[in-house]
């Protein structure tokens, strides 16, 4: 039981953790892209649109990636190269993701998913209770954590890193230096994308391997939250995405056991922990100032 | 080649009127575009969207039943927008008005008289403003970011109701359905012709006095400075957290109104859902209109006539109705690009020879 609990929580985790570190590296270089839910359900719908048309999970995963980065492109040549109003934009994007979501995947409503297969380490993959725990998941969930270590290694130890860095907190002066902030800025746009979409392939591959009109039920909006929840650092996205993880498993597992609290406010939880989580967070002034990006949502129009 | 922007000296008038214009015909272009992909005759499908709803009066009322709660919610949006306060949970606060507004009618049948009507407004504007002042309290108190917490309350508010119509609040005369009670003739609004209630007389009602508040008044010249400068606001007495409270509880208050008359005229009685993500159309309804109550009025009966198009041509092609949103998504790209071109001249300048690998290698 407490096994099969721990598996739930990582999968539940997964495409939190997936989405908000993509999002971190948007709102590092000074983008907020609203759009994250948008560009889930289109890696969902793509995603799981591919599956079943190949029969591979490979084709399926890279699509769903190329399916958010095509969203994103859309909204990072709007926010970026036509100074548009990011909230706006961003919700634009999500509006269409939904709608255009919703048109393509109404052929799939009823179709069997397919989940992607479980990775067999040798040797790890047998040991009892640490084995099916941490090394029976499929690639998607390793690549999770190996984007966490990338991205926060990247982000603090390379000199990339320390420009996007750059470009977040003062674009003024990164222009000044002769760095393009509006190509960076895109670059980044293009990199949150494609971790959305990962994202949203994995809920349509393997959270629940099936496709459902509005499968992503808000996520999108949970990882933007968990990147304020995180103050912009990438460990940190870790822990708040299995805690959100771990509150959406335990309401499933609530009503099991025989909790007689009506299930729409077990369904509530997440978003009201949300709520709790960024007001405890924002209330920390000094936590956030230090590492809010601080050009984050503004507009920059180079002038040449 | 670049594209370059460039500021212009003034804002350009003719483009702050031309752009919604612009937005829509881009739409109609995409639009025949998605219907072209699809399958369809493209013209056809653009007759069926945009022109044939307006064609009789069953549907010409509809347009404007639709429309109401949009204009109401976008009008409110406008003044949260106007002054920086990114409230997009409308959508929340039409639900939770709702909720507050039937009460009355549901959990006391038997109170039945002429009060029955005001008092749902009432509690339902009500309901809706607290519920919109929850984002704005935790944004004045504790710094909270108002677009992610107010979107949250959203799930919340429809949650509560899901819960409330199969729940307490289920029809007992029902046959277990998920409805409440259908509501009496005084707990609904007034008819004026088949379909068509007082509530669009309300929203027009709403319109001009926010038009006349927004543009004569000292409260509406403190929105507009507070939403763009801040400091200058600051200067001259005005306080950022008064106007982030004031502005949360209109857009709350309006949206409580529209889901109370929504559900007291259109439905007469609780659904487990009872809107089609008007809140949410709503933001797109605010930008089309340049948050101007007047342009607010035209952009609701436009973006009214994408849900009743939508329904049209689901009905006789058999596309889905999600191309609605589609639509939505695409009109709010293409307004705010051509709010760009309002304030920027667009240059293309050509990069000479090799201008790709140059950029390419100063990552």
């Amino acid at each position: 039981m407490f096994e099969a609990i721990l598996l739930t929580v990582i999968t539940a985790a997964t495409p939190l953790l997936i989405a908000a570190i993509g999002e971190l590296v948007v709102e590092r270089s000074g983008v907020l892209n609203l759009g994250v839910e948008g560009m889930m359900i289109m890696g969902a719908v793509v995603g799981f649109g591919v599956a079943h048309h190949t029969g591979s999970g490979f084709l399926a995963v890279i699509a769903a990636i190329l399916a958010g980065m095509l969203m994103s492109a859309l909204f990072g040549v709007f926010v970026v190269y036509l100074a548009t109003n990011q909230v706006a934009t961003g919700l634009a994007l999500t509006i269409l993701g939904l709608g255009v979501s919703g048109m393509i995947g109404e052929s799939f409503i009823g179709i069997p998913g397919m989940r992607l297969p479980e990775l067999y380490i040798p040797g790890l993959t047998e040991l009892p209770f640490i084995g099916p725990v941490l090394f029976s998941h499929d690639g998607v969930v390793y690549a999770g954590f190996a984007l966490v270590f990338l991205t926060s290694y990247v982000l603090f130890r390379t000199r990339m890193g320390l420009i996007l860095r750059a470009v977040g907190d003062n674009h003024t002066s990164a222009h000044a230096l002769g760095y393009s902030v509006l190509k960076i800025r895109f670059l980044a746009v293009l990199f949150g994308g494609a971790c959305a979409g990962l994202a949203g392939g994995y809920m349509s591959l393997a959270y629940t391997p099936q496709w459902v009109e509005n499968m992503i039920a808000g996520r999108g909006w949970i990882a933007l939250a968990l990147v304020v929840f995180a103050s912009w650092l990438p460990w940190r996205v870790v822990a708040g995405a299995y805690l959100f993880g771990a509150v959406t498993v335990l309401t499933f597992h609530a009503q099991a056991i025989g909790v007689t609290i009506p299930s729409q406010f077990l369904s509530s939880l997440p978003y009201l922990a949300t709520v709790v989580v960024l007001v405890i967070i924002s209330s920390n002034r000094r936590l956030t100032l230090v590492n809010t990006p601080a050009c984050l949502g503004k507009t920059f129009i180079p002038d040449r | 080649m670049r594209i370059e922007l460039v500021k212009r000296k003034n804002s350009s008038t003719t483009m702050a009127v031309l752009s919604p214009v612009i937005a829509v015909i881009l739409t109609l272009i995409s639009g025949a575009i998605l219907f072209a992909i699809a399958g369809k005759d493209p013209i056809h499908g653009l007759y069926l969207f945009f022109i044939q709803p307006l064609t009789d009066s069953w549907s010409i009322q509809e347009l404007i039943v639709k429309a109401t709660p949009l204009v109401l919610i976008a009008c409110g949006l406008a003044v949260c927008y106007l002054s920086n306060n990114w409230n997009i949970g409308a959508e929340g606060q039409f639900i939770f008005g709702a909720l507050c507004g039937s009460f009355l009618p549901i959990l006391f049948p038997d109170f039945d008289n002429w009060l029955t009507l005001p008092l749902m407004l009432v509690f339902g504007t009500l309901g809706g403003a607290l519920w919109g002042l929850i984002p704005g309290v935790l944004k004045t108190r504790f710094n909270t970011n108002e677009i992610l917490t107010s979107l949250m309350l959203v799930y919340v508010a429809s949650l509560l109701l899901d819960y409330l119509v199969r729940g307490p609040w289920r029809d007992p005369d029902g046959y277990n359905f998920p409805e409440s009670r259908i509501f009496s003739d005084s707990a609904t609004m007034p008819l004026i012709d088949g379909r068509l209630s007082v509530s669009c007389l309300v929203a027009v009602a709403v319109v001009i006095v926010l038009a006349l508040m927004l543009s004569k008044s000292l409260k509406g010249f403190e929105i507009r400075v507070m939403g763009e400068s801040p400091r200058a606001g600051g200067f001259s007495g005005f306080s950022q957290k008064g106007l982030t409270l004031f502005s949360f509880a209109i857009a709350g208050g309006l949206a409580g109104l529209a889901g109370t008359m929504e559900v007291s005229s259109s439905l007469n009685q609780l659904l487990p859902s009872i809107s089609p993500g008007y809140g949410f159309t709503a933001i797109i309804v605010a930008f089309l209109g340049r948050l101007n109550p007047i342009g607010i009025l035209i952009a609701g009966l436009v973006l009214s006539l994408s849900y009743i198009g939508g329904e049209s041509v689901q009905a006789s092609m058999g596309i889905s109705s999600k191309i609605a949103s589609v639509i939505q998504g695409l009109l709010l790209c293409y307004v705010l690009v051509c709010d760009t071109f309002v304030l920027y001249q667009i240059r293309i300048v050509s990069t000479l020879r090799s201008g790709a690998q140059k950029e390419a290698s100063d990552v």
